[in-house]
């Protein structure tokens, strides 16, 4: 068994709403999987579902080689979950609550948590109620990472951290790493998935739209040209070419990878004073595919 | 902006119309029940003294029962003269005064800091709205309210041929009493960061209040009875409605709210949003051993409720149970009533009947406190609390067992208290402590069943249809309180009496023992949660 989560054309809907619309979703051991999508996408009701706490609707779920609703309990003492929005016992000390998801979970490590609690610089004795959002955040943080769970999962969470504590934070995620644990990161901060991540799935709309290595889904996709000319090209009609902008000696445009010689070739051939060629970005990536007219984000029309 | 608009901004009063409209918005059921029961319960007690006691003879032996008995006088406070108007102020002035406080704190902490805690006074603060607003708008509504009850109830009084005056005096008496409470209530609401401790230090304030007055006004002339005028629910009957009103009292709370109300303004300028002056104190760094299980959890979180139920139950009941010495001479004066209860088996059956009585009142409230801790399981679930818990390795089963066990051990704790209390209390006047306690005991144990099979339909609901769990459960709570308060004197059918677990335990003491419904009970509050917990193992949580 080396994939960690298998998910296949997983259903769930509530009343007349679709949350999930057919969902795949592979995360293999060792890896750190990062799982994209705007707000609403399905993301959360997905992790939900691998917690056991939602039902599928249809479709397979498998968690640790176990089916998540029917042996939660048991493949629940192998992980560790970090919810999106952390709410905490507003009587409840960080300290005490640490330690009672800990214990709850099947033991805590006395050591691996006090070191967390000074690498994020959180006080464990004040009230929950008294804690800022990230503090409540690092709460469950510390919690999640103190365990030695195989798989940990995670619901956004560096949202309400600063940067300080997201490069604590990363710095972690890279120590799991090593330590050979599987991570499920869910984000929609791409600069982190695409720092942390060894791949990544993209839903919308309940569905997988992209999934595979950053790299794999860069090459897959267009790259994005801009170039300086000594005199004239026609790429009009190029097949492959797409969303062109020319002004005067300036060429814009996004070129499939297969088509990426031959445009090369006429712009050499033009005269190129300068010339940029580079993949797009996590998030133009992700932005082509939540964007409804499918353009790149920082490529004019 | 308008001259007297930056005048407001100013004192930081702006914005305060648009929030007080949107507090008379989110209050507008609460307050206008609490003023039904108020002025219904005042109004109410008039019109049943006037037909149970129609004559001066049969009203003077009541007052002269109610001011010789020290527990009625603990429990209802001084009477002055013995007209239809003194005796309702007897009975009723203290407690409509207690209910307008706890209105009055409810509203100006609930607009003030439960806001402010829950970061919407953040939200509406970014607006154009001044510092002191939400204080100020909270105030305006608590005012508004007690306005509106003295006002319903000079005219409501008058209708049951009471004299106008005496009306007006009680009326405002209660409701400068109210006013007393939300000054302080606003005080309170200052001095901690925390919207629970703040209500409960006004809650605080309102028992030590009563307690003060309880002591003073028991006392007799001999013992301290000066103490009751440091209590604002005394200063109601100091006002002597419709025996020589002495209008100047109504000074004293009405003092007491501005004074509240300038301290109040004074100490929220000088504060942060958000903070309290009094320190946020720090607590452990680790958890104990005890914070280990769900059964931990839910204990550590209920634990200051269950105590401060049992308080209140340790004292209502030892003063109800002290009263039953008197209770046959209460009654005993009204010919009706008479007949009624001679015809039950005379003065040891009333005190019997009295003494059941009060343990199914004692049942029916437990049943209310179990039900709001099994319910806590709902709060936990859409508060997103249980989910944390749940993705570890408890069960849900055991998830839900832990707030259960809590419930049903809260249950025999407050049961028990309540025998013991009521048999003490009436055992050391009769001089026969142990064994009144320990026939309390036992008669408070017989209605053990019935609160618990009520609490465990709202484990039922909670598992199988968690939506209508919360509306559900307290609707079942309130018709078993229906038809046991009110189900006789109604005279329905046995059918619908039927429906009330409490309808099957025995009355004790007095009463006989039958195992067979006690059997039933158990049974059926075992079976609703086995079924409730099915449901929650079978269904989506959250």
């Amino acid at each position: 068994m080396s994939n960690v989560i298998e998910v296949r054309a997983l259903r769930k809907s509530f009343g007349r709403t679709v949350a999930l619309d057919g969902l795949d979703l592979t995360v293999s051991a060792g890896e750190v999987h990062a799982f994209l999508g705007p707000n609403g996408a399905g993301k959360t009701t997905t992790i939900r579902i691998l917690l056991g706490l939602l039902r599928k609707d249809g479709g397979e779920a498998r968690l640790l080689g176990g089916d998540p609703w029917h042996d939660a309990t048991s493949l629940h003492a192998r992980l560790a979950y970090v919810p999106g929005d952390v709410t905490l016992w507003p009587g409840l000390t960080g300290g005490e609550i640490i330690d009672l998801l800990g214990r709850l979970r099947g033991g805590i490590d006395a050591k691996r948590r006090q070191a967390l609690i000074e690498r994020f610089e959180l006080d464990p004795a004040k009230k929950a109620r008294a804690y800022s959002r990230g503090n409540r955040q690092k709460v469950a943080l510390i919690a999640a990472l103190a365990s030695d769970a195989e798989l940990l999962l995670l619901d956004e969470p560096t949202a309400g951290l600063d940067p300080l504590m997201e490069a604590s934070f990363r710095d972690c995620v890279n120590d799991e790493r090593r330590a050979g644990r599987t991570i499920l990161l869910s984000s929609h901060i791409l600069s982190e998935a695409e720092a942390l991540s060894d791949r990544v799935t993209m839903i919308r709309d309940g569905r997988a739209v992209e999934s595979g290595t950053v790299a794999e889904m860069r090459h897959l996709t267009r790259n994005l040209v801009d170039a300086e000319l000594a005199g004239p090209v026609r790429l009009e009609g190029v097949p492959g070419v797409y969303d062109l902008d020319v002004q005067g000696h300036r060429v814009r445009c996004q070129v499939d990878h297969a088509a990426l010689g031959d445009v090369l070739g006429r712009l050499t051939a033009a005269g190129v004073r300068s010339l940029t060629c580079r993949p797009p970005t996590l998030e133009e990536l992700f932005l082509r595919h939540y964007s409804s007219e499918r353009t790149v984000a920082g490529a004019p029309r | 902006m308008t001259a007297s608009s930056a005048g407001l901004a100013r004192t930081g009063l702006a914005g305060t119309g648009q929030l007080t409209r949107l507090a008379v918005r989110r209050d507008r059921i609460g307050v206008p029940a609490a003023l039904y029961v108020i002025v219904a319960a005042v109004t109410g007690t008039a019109y049943t003294f006037k037909k149970l006691y129609p004559t001066a003879a049969g009203r003077a032996a009541l007052a002269a029962t109610g001011e010789g008995n020290p527990a009625f006088r603990f429990l209802y406070g001084r009477l002055y003269g013995d007209s239809l108007g003194s005796l309702t102020t007897w009975r009723y002035g203290i407690w409509a005064g207690i209910f307008a406080s706890l209105m009055t704190i409810i509203v100006v902490i609930r607009h003030t800091r439960t806001d402010e805690e829950a970061g919407r006074l953040e939200l509406v603060g970014s607006a154009v709205v001044g510092r002191q607003a939400a204080l100020a708008s909270a105030l305006l509504t608590a005012v508004s309210a007690c306005v509106l009850m003295a006002l319903l109830l000079c005219i409501t009084l008058p209708l049951v041929a009471l004299p106008a005056a005496g009306a007006a005096a009680l009326a405002l008496a209660v409701g400068a009493c109210g006013l007393a409470f939300a000054g302080i209530a606003a005080v309170a609401a200052q001095l901690t960061s925390n919207a629970r401790a703040a209500r409960g230090i006004a809650l605080g304030a309102l028992g030590v209040a009563f307690v003060l007055r309880g002591v003073g006004d028991s006392a007799g002339p001999s013992g301290p009875s000066w103490l009751s005028w440091a209590s604002p629910l005394a200063w109601i009957q100091f006002t002597r409605p419709f025996a020589a009103e002495r209008w100047w009292v109504l000074a004293l709370p009405l003092a007491t709210f501005a004074l509240g109300v300038t301290a109040a303004f004074v100490l929220a300028a000088r504060r942060d949003l958000g903070a309290g002056l009094l320190p946020d104190r720090d607590g452990r760094a680790t958890a104990s051993r005890l914070l280990s299980s769900p059964f931990g959890l839910a204990w550590r979180l209920e634990w200051a409720t269950l105590l401060g139920w049992a308080t209140g139950y340790a004292f209502t009941f030892a003063a109800c149970g002290a009263a039953a010495k008197g209770i046959g001479q209460l009654f005993g004066t009204s010919s009706a009533l008479q007949r009624e209860f001679t015809r039950l088996g005379g003065q040891a059956a009333i005190v019997n009947a009295y003494l059941a009585a009060l343990m199914l009142l004692a049942g029916l409230v437990a049943a209310a406190y179990a039900t709001s801790t099994v319910l806590r399981l709902r709060g936990e679930e859409t508060g997103e609390l249980a989910e944390p818990v749940l993705a570890t390795t408890t069960s849900r089963v055991r998830w839900a067992l832990g707030y259960i066990t809590v419930a049903v051990a809260g249950t025999v704790v407050l049961m028990a208290v309540a025998g013991l209390a009521t048999g003490l209390g009436y055992g050391l006047r009769v001089g026969s402590a142990g064994h009144q306690a320990a026939q309390m005991l036992g008669a408070a144990f017989a209605q053990l069943p019935a609160a618990l099979a009520v609490a465990a339909v709202a484990v039922l609901l909670f598992g199988l249809w968690p939506e209508a769990a919360v509306p559900g459960a307290w609707t079942v709570v309130g018709v078993a309180v229906l038809i046991e308060l009110f189900g006789q004197v109604l005279q329905l059918s046995h059918w619908v009496l039927d429906i009330s677990p409490f309808t099957h335990t025995p009355r004790m003491p007095g009463g006989t023992v039958t195992a067979a419904p006690l059997l039933w009970l158990s049974l059926a509050a075992l079976a609703f949660t086995t079924a409730g917990l099915v449901g929650l193992r079978r269904r989506d949580i959250g």
